[in-house]
């Protein structure tokens, strides 16, 4: 065993966390540099509003934004209020009790199933099962129970951060716990479950496989009517441009990456403001 | 005439015999202190009178407590009601984070006890009086609670109990977080206020209860060991315990 000196501990130590975080943010620096490079060029108003043309070799990309758009409204719409009713559940009506820890473990691991699981998951229940067909519902629905612990557990956490003294106060005087909770506690917490709800906005806007098999298409020729239509999506139109098809410009690949990364970073990024304002709002 | 009467009272905290067999009668329209050492249970007894204690897991008691003849702890008792009636001030001001209006009018409006506009501004400024906050903080009202003194916000708290018209109010330990000064003018409000209601108050500082309160309880171990008149628990009490107590000898 070699002894070394303080000194030298300290300089060798000090340069492998560097050099760790160096490796962490260099591929994420070289892959925003280089859609952004290619792709670049591709981003026009047209290619943004119009539909793919000549089998998506020209043309936009306007039914992938707009599907994607659709899948994820109609996702969230469904998740936030179911997981943030049963965060309120698990928080605040029952008891630390072994049956109760096993719901909670067992929400805190559905986090961990891989997404195509949900997606075949999806495919079984929403697609074939119910009858919804491939369409913009049955993804939604999919999406929704892939992040339905994800928001459960965000929830729970701004819940658990209003001061236990802020109930007991409203408790003691007389006003019900329902009441407590929606006068006192909800409207302290929601500043944390709106920043989650919209990381997961953007975790969800950019999966592929839950919506592989349940809401995306290779091709539609026109915009999504109703939620019972078929769509084409971002990611999903993303992987045929790249594989799929032959001789396709580089330009519409990386175009079509550079506006999902956008989508994606420009929701993180409100996410992150709205985490500042409400800092700096807070008072407690 | 008793107001609240407790009658072989025990809570437990899971395993943990927290009150033991508890008897005392609390008189009406007086300050009763509760004094011992740090996890005698005088809080507990006293968190017990608004079954507030509900809330922590595990708790669970035997024994009655009477108020105005009616055992809080019998099934049909509706707690809700019962915390209306039976008001607490906790050891830190808790006001809400809203505006100094809006917590003394939320007991009001969220329990629907009002709803004219009318009616809620005057029992604002009516509680706000009571606790001699008004003058001072009238034309603040709609500024956050949370910009106010620990003291301010002490009896902003106790006004947002009093505007709900209970009749009995408990305090834990109301002064502990508060300077001499303050500790000194919230004792002369809780003076004036027992001509208006039962209050029970928990105190680590003996200098406080014998300064205001009419009875004292002297409680060790999940025990009362006495409860006598104020006068009598510090120039004369009949148990060694108390004696060691109230003299410094430990606690």
């Amino acid at each position: 065993m070699i002894k070394l000196s303080p000194k030298l501990s300290q300089k060798l130590s000090y340069s492998i966390l560097f050099l760790a975080t160096i490796l962490a943010i260099v591929p994420v620096v070289v892959i925003i540099f280089t859609i952004i490079k290619n792709g670049a060029s591709a981003i026009t108003w047209d290619f943004l509003t119009s539909m793919p043309k000549d089998g998506m070799r020209t043309g936009g990309i306007l039914p992938a934004v707009l599907g994607t758009f659709s899948i994820v409204t109609c996702a969230i719409s469904i998740t936030l209020p179911i997981g943030v009713f049963a965060a309120i559940y698990l928080n605040e009506y029952t008891r630390n009790n072994l049956l109760t820890r096993i719901i909670k473990l067992a929400i805190v691991n559905l986090a961990g199933v891989p997404s195509v699981v949900y997606g075949l998951f999806g495919l079984g229940i929403f697609v074939m099962f119910l009858k919804l067909g491939v369409s913009v519902i049955a993804g939604a629905l999919t999406l929704s129970i892939m992040e339905l612990p994800v928001i459960i557990t965000t929830a729970r956490g701004a819940l658990n951060s209003v001061p236990y003294s802020f109930r007991e106060a409203s408790l003691s005087l007389g006003v019900s716990r329902w009441q407590t909770i929606r006068h006192i506690v909800l409207p302290n917490a929601l500043p944390g479950i709106l920043t989650g709800t919209i990381l997961s906005i953007a975790r969800i806007s950019g999966e592929t496989a839950p919506i592989l098999f349940t809401a995306s298409v290779f091709y539609v020729p026109h915009l999504p009517h109703s939620i019972f239509d078929q769509v084409m999506t971002l990611p999903y139109h993303l992987y045929i441009v790249s594989t799929q098809i032959p001789n396709m410009p580089k330009k519409i690949i990386f175009g079509t990456a550079l506006v999902l990364l956008i989508m994606v970073l420009t929701i993180s990024f409100m996410a992150i403001i709205a985490r500042i304002y409400f800092r700096k709002h807070r008072k407690w | 005439m008793s107001k609240i009467s407790v009658k072989n009272f025990n809570l437990y905290y899971t395993n943990f015999h927290a009150l033991k067999n508890i008897n005392i009668n609390i008189k009406e329209k007086r300050i009763t202190a509760m004094i011992g050492p740090s996890g005698c249970g005088k809080s507990t007894l006293l968190r017990s009178i608004n079954r507030i204690n509900d809330t922590i897991e595990g708790a669970h008691t035997s024994g009655e407590i009477n108020i105005s003849g009616k055992n809080i702890y019998d099934t049909e008792m509706d707690v809700d009601v019962l915390r209306r009636n039976v008001g607490m001030v906790f050891q830190r001001p808790n006001p809400f984070p809203i505006s100094i209006y809006e917590n003394v009018a939320f007991g009001l409006k969220v329990n629907r006890i009002a709803s004219n506009k009318s009616v809620i501004d005057e029992t604002v400024e009516k509680s706000l009086k009571a606790v001699l906050l008004w003058d001072d903080i009238k034309d603040k009202l709609r500024k956050s609670a949370l910009d106010l003194t620990l003291e301010r916000q002490q009896r902003l708290c106790i006004a947002r109990v009093i505007a709900v018209a209970p009749y009995i109010i408990l305090l834990d330990e109301p002064c502990s977080s508060l300077d001499p000064v303050a500790t000194r003018r919230i004792e002369e409000l809780m003076i004036q206020l027992k001509d208006e209601y039962t209050i029970v108050m928990v105190t680590h500082n003996m200098q406080q209860a014998a300064r205001i309160s009419y009875d004292t309880a002297f409680m060790l171990l999940g025990e009362l060991i006495e409860f006598e008149k104020t006068e009598k628990i510090f120039t004369n009490p009949s148990r060694k315990e108390t004696e060691d107590y109230v003299t410094g000898r430990f606690g």
